[in-house]
């Protein structure tokens, strides 16, 4: 899923400091899951941008709302009646959401609340942890279903480097050496052999090339 | 190859060719466009090493271009080992550089994955790493063998360099480290410059693993030497610097000195290392990181009695 963390609260108070009305706008859908903005955070924001508005005596009303899930235009439609009686919107989704949003209402003003940070799941309660780097050219399975591009501070593609130590990145102790993993596993396995090659330079024109990237499924194109 | 039996025809490959045991120092550009000091700092190793290295921004702290300052290297006469990371640059700008590199007169260069910017004083940056390092060394290598860009596209007078590697005995998982070695001299790495050595069982042990494995026959495999100049400096790479393996008992042997005496008593390990180093089979240098320290070179160079450098010609 998606991972995201919340803003610092001055920096989304300074992008409302001008308005008395706002829309804050949750999401179902991965920031739920990661508790970043679904319907309790949207609760708890709203409450603390009142109470810090009450208390600089310019009170600020805020409507609370969960979508869905903001990167479906259906379900994007679900403001459509009262988006314009708000001086802006904030929504609590990705950075997928407030795009959804702005383009479906162009008159309206639209702040991210969040700060979109990977994909990736849980490695721990409260631990999120990076898994995919969304590069367009899936190639974990030379590595046993881990990913050097993702998970290697230099996305080595014939690691590990010179600064692996003790199954530690050179960048941190708190960073894991994914390359140590992977050649352990090999290891472990009697594969080793695997690792015996030299990769191609990777096609990145799958990765960041040319604008948004597009999947385009023939066979639900209506 | 050319026509005169040499892949680029360095001064170090020439060296190796001939089976003389090389000999190569380094000297890291200035952090500005001081030529004076860079100059001042190369004579230092003039006649006394066969290639100096230049680094590329190491520790990815920003410096003069390796590219330039190996180029001003060529023009006083002196052999630069041009220094290359895979951090900074893209392909496009990889190949340009080599290009523009072989036109200056470079003929050596050392592919490296680059230390991560993190460490530098540019932490912000955004890195690149289009492609690693041994792709690095595999890009080179098609470019002088083939004369075809990454791409397949010819090249109108393909850069011919004698293509250098790193490697580390010492940095985890110990037991790949020597595969991760035969993958750099199958993807064409001609000589390989390690690490810093401090441990010499370990580094026997490496060794003596790339000679079972017949990698000494494909490759030049150069020892790392930086001498310590103190005993700060020992505790400080022992505890700091990812992959490096300085033992108790070097750091006791500084200890046991005078602190006045420790760079001296640093000097002689390093000495008896490359007296060491000289009769390991599979050794066919040394590559001495005398890390702001070029003006001990000659006495270095001296005392290990690697003088003079052999003169090469054709």
């Amino acid at each position: 899923m998606i991972i995201a963390d919340r803003k610092p609260l001055e920096e989304i108070q300074e992008m409302i400091k001008d308005c008395s009305k706002v829309m804050l706008v949750g999401c179902k859908g991965c920031v739920t899951v990661c508790n970043a903005g679904g319907l309790k955070e949207v609760q708890i924001l709203a409450s603390i941008l009142r109470i810090a508005r009450k208390k600089a005596g310019r009170p600020l009303e805020i409507e609370e709302r969960v979508l869905e899930r903001q990167c479906d235009p259906e379900y994007v439609e679900q403001i459509r009646n009262d988006y314009d009686q708000f001086d802006a919107i904030l929504s609590m989704a990705c950075g997928v959401g407030p795009q959804f949003l702005s383009e479906a209402y162009p008159n309206q003003k639209f702040y991210p609340t969040v700060n979109t940070k990977f994909m990736g799941g849980a490695v721990k309660h409260g631990i999120w942890e990076e898994r995919c780097a969304g590069c367009g050219t899936c190639l974990i399975h030379h590595f046993d279903g881990l990913c050097p591009i993702a998970r290697c501070s230099k996305s080595l593609q014939h690691g590990p480097c010179g600064g692996s130590a003790n199954g530690k990145c050179e960048v941190s102790k708190e960073i894991e050496c994914i390359w140590d993993i992977i050649v352990r596993k090999k290891m472990e396995q009697g594969r080793l052999e695997d690792l015996r090659n030299i990769r191609v330079a990777k096609d990145w024109q799958s990765a960041r090339d040319g604008g948004p990237r597009r999947s385009i499924r023939e066979e639900l194109v209506s | 190859m050319s026509e005169n039996g040499y892949k680029a025809g360095s001064n170090l490959e020439k060296v190796l060719k001939a089976g003389h045991f090389a000999f190569t120092g380094e000297c890291g550009p200035p952090k500005g466009a001081n030529v004076a000091h860079l100059k001042e700092k190369m004579e230092h190793l003039r006649g006394m090493v066969d290639a100096i290295n230049v680094t590329d921004n190491q520790t990815a702290v920003v410096r003069m271009s390796s590219k330039a300052a190996s180029a001003l290297m060529v023009q006083a006469g002196l052999e630069p080992n041009f220094q290359m990371v895979c951090r900074d640059r893209n392909r496009i700008a990889m190949q340009s550089d080599l290009l523009g590199a072989y036109a200056l007169g470079i003929r050596n260069m050392l592919c490296l994955s680059g230390d991560h910017q993190h460490f530098g004083n540019h932490p912000q940056a955004k890195n690149v790493y289009d492609i690693d390092s041994v792709q690095l060394i595999s890009m080179v290598k098609q470019m002088r063998d083939d004369g075809k860009f990454i791409n397949g596209d010819e090249i109108d007078v393909p850069p011919k360099f004698f293509i250098g590697a790193a490697a580390n005995p010492f940095a985890d998982p110990v037991e790949y480290r020597v595969y991760r070695l035969a993958n750099k001299i199958d993807a064409g790495a001609d000589f390989i410059q390690t690490q810093c050595i401090y441990n010499m069982d370990r580094f026997r042990e490496f060794m003596k693993r790339a000679v079972d494995m017949g990698l000494t026959e494909k490759c030049a495999i150069l020892a790392g030497v930086t001498p310590m100049k103190s005993v700060g400096m020992a505790k400080y790479m022992a505890k700091f610097v990812p992959g490096m393996d300085v033992p108790e008992a070097l750091i006791k042997r500084l200890q046991g000195v005078e602190k006045k005496l420790q760079a001296e008593e640093g000097i002689k390990f390093a000495i008896e290392q490359i007296e060491e180093f000289r009769e390991m089979p599979g050794v066919a240098g040394v590559h001495l990181m005398a890390i702001e320290w070029e003006h001990k070179v000659p006495e270095i160079a001296e005392r290990a009695g690697v003088l003079p450098r052999p003169k090469l010609d054709g």
